[in-house]
């Protein structure tokens, strides 16, 4: 499917351990799928193998961003062929300010040797930040470093905001959340909602589901989706609880 | 003409420096301390593998010959360097030198000068200062293994400057001095004398230039700084000869009672450049920082040799040095900080961290303690490392590539000091300088 993130049979381990099990999945473009499942189920694997981190193995499989192959890449390459992860835990980057960071993300996407223009640059950067509630002083400061949990999920939002990728996966973006950040981190996302990206949405919880409500929520476990529905699929699961999951899901 | 001879020429002549010595009759005492330089420089030998201080050096190739006193530049010279000495907008006061020559000598405000601010080149101030210049001019030996080289600068004596600002006088704007290197060959000696007296605020930035890339040339610089009572300095030297040069630079800096002391190494040039800096703690309340940065790429040597001397007690040292290598470079860092036994309640810290961009580079860290007193605070630590993988895939993860993402990295590991030169305009140019080193290594 030429407008979609495409996930065909993929097998993944790190070491010796398998962790995506002929993991299948296709998110249209437009889209926002949630992908819930408990805990060591494969979920933020999923989102490093997608994003090619060098420390998972793929046996086999394959996925593909608007029909273009992205296993097998560099992680900067899938990157810029418009894959964006929003990590669970994002990385301090000591004596890198977030102005230069996010400038050579996008000095990356331009043409070899284009003018760089800063001026537009910076008023979209203060707009955005703007509209996430972030002082405009975090402009100067390091990325990450000495950020609180929600500062730091909002600075991964901004960067989505600016990337403009074709397909973002959320990797518990809620998590160290409270719920005033929630609320503005979800705005951000809302706002970028349309027929241009594609969202996959990893959580835990359902909580982050009443603010960013999905058309299609999957329920992963033991390195596969094992059972997908519309949004009321994560009141269900909210509902019976994993232990369903693990007793009458797995088994199907 | 072809000379088949070993007779020592250039700075190795005797009859030249004694030709040029007598340029300063009338100042005996000058005269003199050039005359013990040589002396020194003849009875010491050149330092061998096996000397502790120079563990990990690359003795093999040091040589001091070939190389010459350069003649006064041309005039052309001259107005093009000029025009390319302008690090700061409005310092405190500009000199400049090329080949040693003083081509630009200071102006400072009237209202300084009315405060007894001197800010003069060092032959000018032989004449105008004598006294400050024999109180404070070479007073400690070389204790870190230079003592050949800086008897070789106490005997070629002449280019530099002296900046003393007196008891009380703040000032905030820095003083730039600027080195050039011009002529193929071409050996320097520049001094700088700082002396601040008690309660006294100065900051001095130091520019060290080739103005040809490929440039053969040899510099062994010294600097004096002294801080009165309360006073403060911070210091900010750049070290960006050309990348055939050799530099050796010794420093020795004292603190005195409440003295606020920082001072910043940036290196980036020669194919060798030692530097052996000596903090000497001799007041109590004393805070002394000093930091160093560099960016080692090809096979360049950066060779970083330190001493924290706590001789009074209830003062504090910190010192930091940060190198990020490339290529097959080397950099080598030893540092010891010796606390006297009624130096008590001393803080004193030293940290060497290096980050490997190549497997080919190598980074040797020798850090030491002694420690006479017996209610300090004191640490060391090295580390030398490559850049740290989650961050690299963060990075990499927004579509930096691979070589770019390395770089922010460096200058993010780099940062840390610059951000401690107290001019953010000189810290932009030393930024952009290492950005150029990354991109042509």
């Amino acid at each position: 499917m030429p407008d979609s993130l495409v996930i065909k049979n993929l097998n993944a381990s790190i070491g010796d351990r398998a962790i995506l099990k002929d993991f299948s999945l296709t998110v249209p473009k437009g889209e926002v799928h949630a992908i819930m499942g408990p805990n060591g189920t494969g979920k933020s694997t999923l989102a490093k193998v997608l994003a090619g981190h060098p420390d998972y193995t793929v046996q086999s499989g394959e996925a593909f961003i608007d029909g273009e192959q992205i296993i097998g890449q560099e992680p900067d390459a899938i990157a810029r062929a418009g894959l964006f992860l929003a990590f669970q835990y994002p990385s301090e980057i000591p004596g890198v300010t977030i102005a230069n960071f996010i400038r050579a993300a996008i000095v990356a996407r331009q043409a070899k040797g284009a003018p760089f223009d800063a001026k537009a640059y910076y008023a979209e950067l203060y707009a955005k930040m703007d509209a996430l509630k972030m002082d405009r002083k975090f402009t100067a400061r390091f990325v990450n470093e000495g950020f609180s949990g929600g500062e730091k999920k909002r600075c991964e939002i901004l960067q989505l905001m600016m990337l403009k990728p074709k397909y973002a996966v959320l990797d518990e973006t809620d998590s160290g959340l409270d719920i005033d950040a929630l609320r503005i981190v979800s705005e951000g996302v809302n706002r970028l909602r349309g027929p241009d990206m594609g969202f996959l949405v990893i959580t835990h919880y359902q909580r982050l589901l009443e603010y960013i409500v999905p058309d299609r929520v999957h329920i992963m476990y033991d390195g596969r989706i094992v059972h997908s529905g519309d949004k009321d699929l994560a009141l269900e699961l909210e509902a019976k609880g994993y232990d369903w999951v693990k007793k009458d899901l797995a088994s199907a | 003409m072809t000379t088949l001879t070993s007779m020592p020429s250039g700075i190795l002549d005797a009859s030249l420096q004694q030709n040029e010595t007598k340029r300063f009759a009338g100042n005996d005492w000058f005269i003199q301390l050039r005359q013990l330089g040589w002396k020194n420089f003849e009875a010491l030998p050149l330092p061998k593998r096996d000397d502790e201080k120079w563990r990990f050096s690359d003795t093999r190739s040091l040589s001091l010959a070939d190389f010459t006193v350069a003649a006064a530049p041309s005039d052309a010279d001259t107005a093009k360097l000029i025009g390319q000495s302008h690090f700061i907008t409005r310092p405190a006061g500009l000199i400049i030198h090329i080949d040693g020559h003083c081509v630009l000598r200071p102006v400072i405000a009237p209202e300084l000068a009315a405060q007894g601010v001197k800010f003069e080149s060092l032959e000018d101030a032989l004449r105008h200062h004598p006294a400050l210049l024999k109180e404070f001019l070479l007073k400690h030996e070389a204790n870190l293994g230079g003592a050949k080289f800086l008897a070789l600068h106490q005997a070629w004596l002449r280019a530099g400057y002296v900046l003393h600002v007196p008891k009380g006088v703040e000032i905030t704007q820095p003083f730039v001095s600027v080195n050039w290197t011009l002529t193929e060959g071409a050996a320097i000696f520049p001094h700088a004398l700082v002396v601040a007296g008690d309660h006294a605020k100065v900051s001095i930035h130091e520019f060290n230039l080739s103005a040809l890339p490929d440039q053969r040339a040899l510099a062994i610089s010294a600097a004096d700084l002294h801080a009165g009572t309360g006073a403060h300095i911070s210091r900010f030297a750049v070290q960006a000869w050309g990348k055939n040069a050799q530099s050796f630079e010794i420093a020795n800096t004292c603190g005195g009672r409440d003295a606020l002391i920082t001072s910043v190494n940036a290196a980036l040039g020669s194919r060798r450049a030692r530097l052996e800096n000596t903090v000497r703690i001799e007041g109590p309340g004393a805070d002394v920082r000093l930091y160093g940065i560099s960016v080692a790429t090809g096979e360049q040597e950066f060779d970083q040799r330190t001493l924290q001397i706590h001789s009074a007690g209830k003062a504090k040292s910190d010192l930091l040095f940060k190198n990020v290598l490339l290529n097959k470079a080397r950099t080598i860092f030893s540092g010891l900080i010796k606390v006297a036994p009624d130096a008590q309640q001393t803080d004193a810290y030293q940290t060497n961290r290096n980050l490997l961009l190549s497997p080919e580079a190598e980074a040797d860290s020798l850090p030491g303690l002694e420690i006479e007193a017996n209610d300090v605070k004191c640490s060391h630590g090295a580390t030398t490392g490559q850049v740290n993988p989650e961050e690299l895939f963060y990075l990499l993860a927004r579509g930096i590539p691979l070589a770019v993402a390395q770089e922010l990295l460096a200058e993010g590991f780099l940062e840390e000091v610059l951000s401690k030169v107290d001019n953010e305009e000189a810290a932009a140019v030393v930024r952009e300088m290492f950005r150029q080193k990354f991109h042509t290594a």
